[in-house]
């Protein structure tokens, strides 16, 4: 059996970011990766963040296949046809970028020749089916190749959010309806100019659009619009218990999303390239896995490392899996692989932002689970509210607000909306 | 767009070995109500066979996202990854 310091089970962001650390601090690693190169299993809406991107390799952006720097957000909800939008734009980071918007076949490849540049092997076309054990202590990984069995001081878990290892190992539940989102999304091609014509950018600039409300049927979820150099992603993701429960597929939900005026205009005449599915870990900060134990370490969507609030994921996994291969390396080298040791990683992930935003947010799932009007009723609210203030018909401005309000609390009881801000104060500040 | 027409986008490298499994095909006829799987698969993998009484497992259009592994809270689908180098290979991402 062939003895490495560390394998890495999986070609992500989580499981690159984690072999490149331990690569760096002089491990003998490598990275298992089940398709044909680091990137043709792998997707994501498309928005990946500068800054944690360069801590696992520094300004990467300058010749890294990125799309757009992005440098306008919009948050809007949808209601019907109505649509009611607030943004943020900034051109300066076009220059000194905050995100880009990445395809992650190109992305992934990329940061695993980046990898591959710091000394770690990539084994692709090879499934790792359980892991081996010395005692109590995790020894290497069984693949799925004759004679397949290799072996390692520790191993990384980055096996993406299908837990399969992380569920044998003990370390994770196996997903529920209740703690993932199902999303789907669509690569649509239009020229370069015709995107930056339609979402007002200068040359080479990005800009993404989040819409809540009719876009996911009013389901908890988003629909997303991101722009690339010559193609749109665009998709829907929601929680997988209301999907199941009000009987969308995911697909019909795509269309009556990209039915909606505001977003078929934004894609007309543009050509469908690719469909692609993918869950997102939704369990939040009360269900994290176990992230540690004698020899094996839990990183990126496997951990449930997201932020979907705030549209983070794969800076969470960069930066876990960066802190995993610190902490496999320095434990190696101490020649101390136990539990205790390893239990540095936790506290690195708690130190940093990456389990204070979990924190943060832990009563968010239930609240939302709890409360699934949420995304019914106030995107009606807010349209009906901004379509009757702007309707000029002889009014008195002073009938219209208190007209505004009947409508409101029509809608929603006045204890209602109390219960609710108060909620959704408590779940988000 | 008809989802047939957006599956035949995809690129596969598929294998001659069926990936998905139903543990038990009588459990969802006898027990299954909803047949959530043949909803919520993305790539509507899963249908159910009037005839046969049973769900058809069309494997080799499966976008491996594992929403049926979850959504199948009677643990009836026995869905593991393709073998190495098999199954989807996006082209994007």
């Amino acid at each position: 059996m062939e003895n490495f310091d560390v394998i890495v089970v999986g070609g992500g962001p989580a499981g690159l970011s984690a072999a490149i650390s331990a690569a760096k601090a002089g491990m003998k690693t490598i990275v298992i990766e089940r398709g044909n190169y680091p990137g043709t299993k792998n997707v994501m809406g498309g928005i990946l963040y500068t800054k944690p991107t360069n801590m696992v390799v520094p300004d990467f952006w300058k010749e890294a296949p990125i799309e757009r720097p992005i440098i306008e957000q919009r948050i809007a909800m949808l209601s019907g046809d109505q649509c009611v939008m607030a943004s943020h734009r900034d051109p300066a980071w076009t220059t000194e970028p905050n995100a880009h918007s990445v395809l992650r076949v190109k992305f992934d490849r990329w940061l695993s020749q980046q990898a591959e540049k710091a000394g770690v092997m990539i084994i692709p076309e090879t499934i790792v089916e359980d892991l081996l054990y010395r005692g109590d202590q995790v020894a290497g990984v069984r693949t799925g190749r004759g004679e397949g069995d290799l072996g390692a001081k520790i191993v990384i878990i980055a096996e993406g959010v299908n837990n399969f290892l992380a569920v044998k190992a003990g370390l994770a539940k196996p997903l529920h309806p209740h703690n993932v989102a199902v999303a789907v999304k669509e690569i649509i091609t239009l020229p370069k100019e015709k995107i930056e014509d339609r979402f007002c950018l200068e040359e080479g600039q990005g800009a993404t659009i989040e819409l809540y409300g009719d876009s996911t049927a009013g389901i908890m979820g988003t629909g997303f619009i991101y722009t690339n150099k010559e193609s749109i992603s665009i998709g829907v993701g929601t929680l997988l218990q209301p999907l199941i429960q009000q009987k969308w597929t995911p697909n019909d939900l795509l269309e009556h999303f990209k039915a909606k005026p505001y977003v078929k205009r934004l894609l007309q005449g543009g050509e469908t390239k690719e469909y692609l599915a993918h869950l997102i870990p939704e369990g939040g900060y009360t269900n994290l896995p176990k992230l540690y134990r004698q020899g094996v370490m839990v990183v990126g969507d496997t951990a449930m490392l997201m932020n979907s609030l705030n549209r983070e994921g794969s800076n969470l996994a960069m930066i876990s899996g960066m802190s995993a291969g610190e902490v496999a390396a320095q434990a190696i080298s101490a020649g101390d692989t136990s539990e205790q040791m390893l239990a540095a990683y936790e506290r690195k992930l708690r130190d940093s932002f990456v389990l204070k935003d979990l924190h943060h947010y832990r009563h968010m799932s239930k609240f939302f689970e709890n409360n699934p009007h949420m995304l019914k009723i106030y995107p009606e609210i807010i349209n009906h509210a901004a379509g009757m203030y702007l309707t000029v018909d002889g009014v008195p401005k002073k009938q219209r607000q208190k007209e505004i309000l009947r409508m409101a609390f029509k809608r929603r009881s006045i204890p209602g909306i109390m219960k609710d801000i108060y909620g959704a104060w408590r779940a988000l500040l | 767009m008809k989802l047939d027409d957006k599956l035949y986008l995809v690129r596969f490298n598929t294998d001659k070995l069926s990936h998905i499994k139903i543990k038990d095909p009588s459990f969802c006829f006898n027990n299954c109500q909803d047949r959530v799987c043949t909803r919520v698969c993305p790539a509507h993998v899963y249908d159910w066979d009037e005839e046969e009484k049973r769900i058809a497992v069309g494997y080799e259009g499966c976008l491996e996202c594992g929403t049926c592994l979850a959504a199948c809270t009677d643990k009836n689908i026995d869905w593991h990854y393709p073998r190495g180098g098999f199954g989807v290979s996006w082209k994007n991402g």
